[in-house]
């Protein structure tokens, strides 16, 4: 496992902050975006960007680099403050998500946004794009690594159930994927929608390697990332149990808080709770 | 006797040349790799190969992966499978991010016969057509095809190649080479010109000829290129002839007819008539048959070009 001291962990701890209020202030500048599965995903993003992964802002486009497919792309809020924070593009961008005329579009555009390595927002497709970059990764000889963040009610996809089968048929074991499970799609509680489970079994069954996680616990997504990346001749998916709306507490488990911005009251409270 | 040869035969052999010559080509199928001619290049370079299995989508999703990491992929199947089935994928991860994915439809039209409507697309044109950067290309014939394989390798961006079962005579002469979004003049004509795309370029020369013994005299031209439309040479044929028959193997909606019929009326309004499926779904048949009973025969061209003329006449009293 990376040697990560306890000061680390706690640096990424007030990164987080930081970065949740990113996240906030820039659905709140922007009237709509998604709060919810950003805060999620948040924290798995922080971990693959500032511990993990191989990649050079000042370099984005280099070949050797690891590529990231948020693949649950309304989510991007939470990824553009991880990017400008790197220093992919300037903070000021941020001001202007979802506004004309800006790189910051209301879900990532590869074109437009540097560090975006796939445009997503229509749901399921992710996967199977990463697949497609783990092959190329795989004919080059490299050694790089892809990741893919998959939403819970993503994979009711039917895309999803096929790419995991490829990805499983060509043994990819340099892609790593997360499962945001926050438990809540828009309608509210996926378990009333429609069922994941039982949700590991799944995808053992479709031929991967499958680990457990809190998703919100930086040791433990460390310890379980470096499991999967030791893990050869499957994909791992790790199963990341996460809370929709994490770090603010009107928002945790709210299947509201899906797409909706905070109104000023809102986000005042939202910044009070993550100053604390 | 003209050589005979489908456009898919082409497509494989012009596949396993692109991969002696370029080792960024690699080619996706969706388990009709004997049907489409991928089978050949699988041969060949059984590591530039994925077979994805009956998933098309996810075959579109992976070739997009495989763009943005410097391939060049070639993804293949049936035209209904290779468009409208998975017509968000490519709305989203391919046209919208313009990779550089190749699609190549095999099957495709009222020619792919016996298999009957589920299998036989005449709307793929105009689905393509309508997405910001697509490009869309309808090879006349084998050699055709081979050659706008290679052209179509070297051009960076989505592109939707639009290929076929039945096998089809030679109708390009040798020395015409393809070069994409350059529409081909191969017969000249004062009365009316007959713009036609893939295997109905073959009957429309033929109207052509019948038609001159009756003192019309007709231009063919091979739009191979639906998107973009060469303007230029379209415009320039339009002002010379007054009168235009659209012949496709496709909708009359939304493809080649509804391509130029955008571009003629408003820059150049003539009377145009356009054949092609009129808004209806195919059926099983022989190709033969099929397309007489659609009307994508010379006969029934002879008889567009006459009434056009006749439009033209009308409207000029």
């Amino acid at each position: 496992m990376p040697v990560i001291s306890a000061t680390a962990i706690e640096e990424l701890k007030l990164k987080a902050k930081k970065l949740r209020k990113d996240v906030i202030s820039m659905i709140y500048r922007a009237a709509s975006g998604h709060p919810g599965g950003a805060l999620s995903a948040l924290d798995i993003l922080i971990v693959l960007y500032y511990t993990v992964m191989n990649i050079d802002p000042k370099n984005y486009l280099d070949i050797e680099r690891d590529r990231l497919v948020l693949s649950k792309g309304h989510a991007c809020p939470a990824l553009y403050a991880v990017l400008a924070d790197r220093g992919f593009f300037p903070s000021d961008w941020l001001d202007f998500l979802r506004k004309i005329d800006s790189p910051l579009q209301g879900h990532p555009d590869m074109r437009r946004i540097p560090g975006i390595e796939m445009s997503t927002g229509s749901l399921g497709q992710g996967l199977s794009a990463a697949n497609g970059m783990a092959l190329a990764a795989r004919l080059d000889g490299s050694r790089r690594r892809v990741y893919v963040i998959l939403g819970d009610g993503e994979i009711q996809e039917g895309q999803v159930w096929e790419a995991a089968m490829t990805a499983a048929h060509y043994r990819l074991d340099n892609l790593t994927a997360f499962l945001d499970y926050n438990g809540l799609q828009i309608d509210g509680w996926i378990r009333d929608v429609k069922s994941l489970e039982p949700l590991a079994e799944k995808w053992r069954a479709f031929g991967w390697h499958v680990l457990e996680v809190d998703g919100h616990d930086y040791t433990s997504l460390l310890e379980i990332i470096d499991r999967a990346h030791f893990h050869k001749g499957a994909p791992t998916m790790i199963i990341a149990h996460t809370v929709k709306g994490k770090g603010i507490s009107f928002m945790e488990n709210q299947a509201d808080w899906h797409g909706r911005a905070p109104n000023k009251e809102e986000y005042v409270q939202a910044l009070a709770e993550l100053e604390k | 006797m003209t050589e005979m040869m489908a456009t898919r035969d082409a497509y494989g052999q012009a596949l396993v040349e692109l991969g002696r010559q370029m080792d960024k080509i690699v080619v996706l199928d969706a388990d009709l790799s004997k049907s489409t001619k991928t089978a050949l290049f699988a041969e060949k370079f059984p590591l530039r190969f994925f077979n994805i299995g009956i998933s098309e989508a996810d075959m579109m999703g992976t070739a997009a992966g495989l763009a943005a990491s410097g391939y060049i992929p070639f993804t293949s199947t049936f035209g209904v499978f290779a468009t409208g089935r998975v017509y968000d994928q490519i709305r989203n991860t391919i046209a919208y991010t313009k990779l550089n994915v190749k699609i190549v439809a095999s099957h495709t039209g009222i020619t792919v016969g016996e298999d009957g409507a589920s299998h036989q697309a005449l709307e793929d044109i105009a689905l393509m057509r309508v997405l910001p950067n697509m490009m869309v290309v309808v090879p006349a014939d084998g050699r055709q095809t081979y050659q706008a394989v290679k052209a179509v390798a070297r051009y960076e961006g989505p592109i939707y190649l639009r290929l076929g079962r039945p096998k089809v005579p030679q109708v390009i002469p040798a020395g015409l080479f393809f070069e994409l979004g350059k529409a081909q003049l191969l017969k000249e004509g004062k009365d009316l010109a007959y713009l036609a795309a893939g295997i109905t370029v073959k009957p429309s020369l033929e109207a052509a000829r019948i038609l001159e013994s009756q003192g019309i005299d007709a231009a063919v031209v091979n739009v191979h290129t639906i998107k973009p439309l060469d303007e230029e040479l379209l415009l320039q044929v339009a002002k010379k002839t007054g009168a235009l028959v659209t012949v496709e193997e496709h909708s009359v909606i939304g493809g080649l007819g509804g391509a130029v019929t955008e571009l003629i009326s408003e820059h150049h309004p003539v009377p145009i008539i356009r054949i092609g499926i009129n808004d209806t779904f195919g059926e099983s048949g022989t190709p033969e048959a099929l397309l007489k009973k659609y009307g994508l025969t010379s006969e029934n061209l002879v008889n567009a070009g006459q009434a056009v003329v006749q439009k033209k006449r009308q409207l000029s009293c």
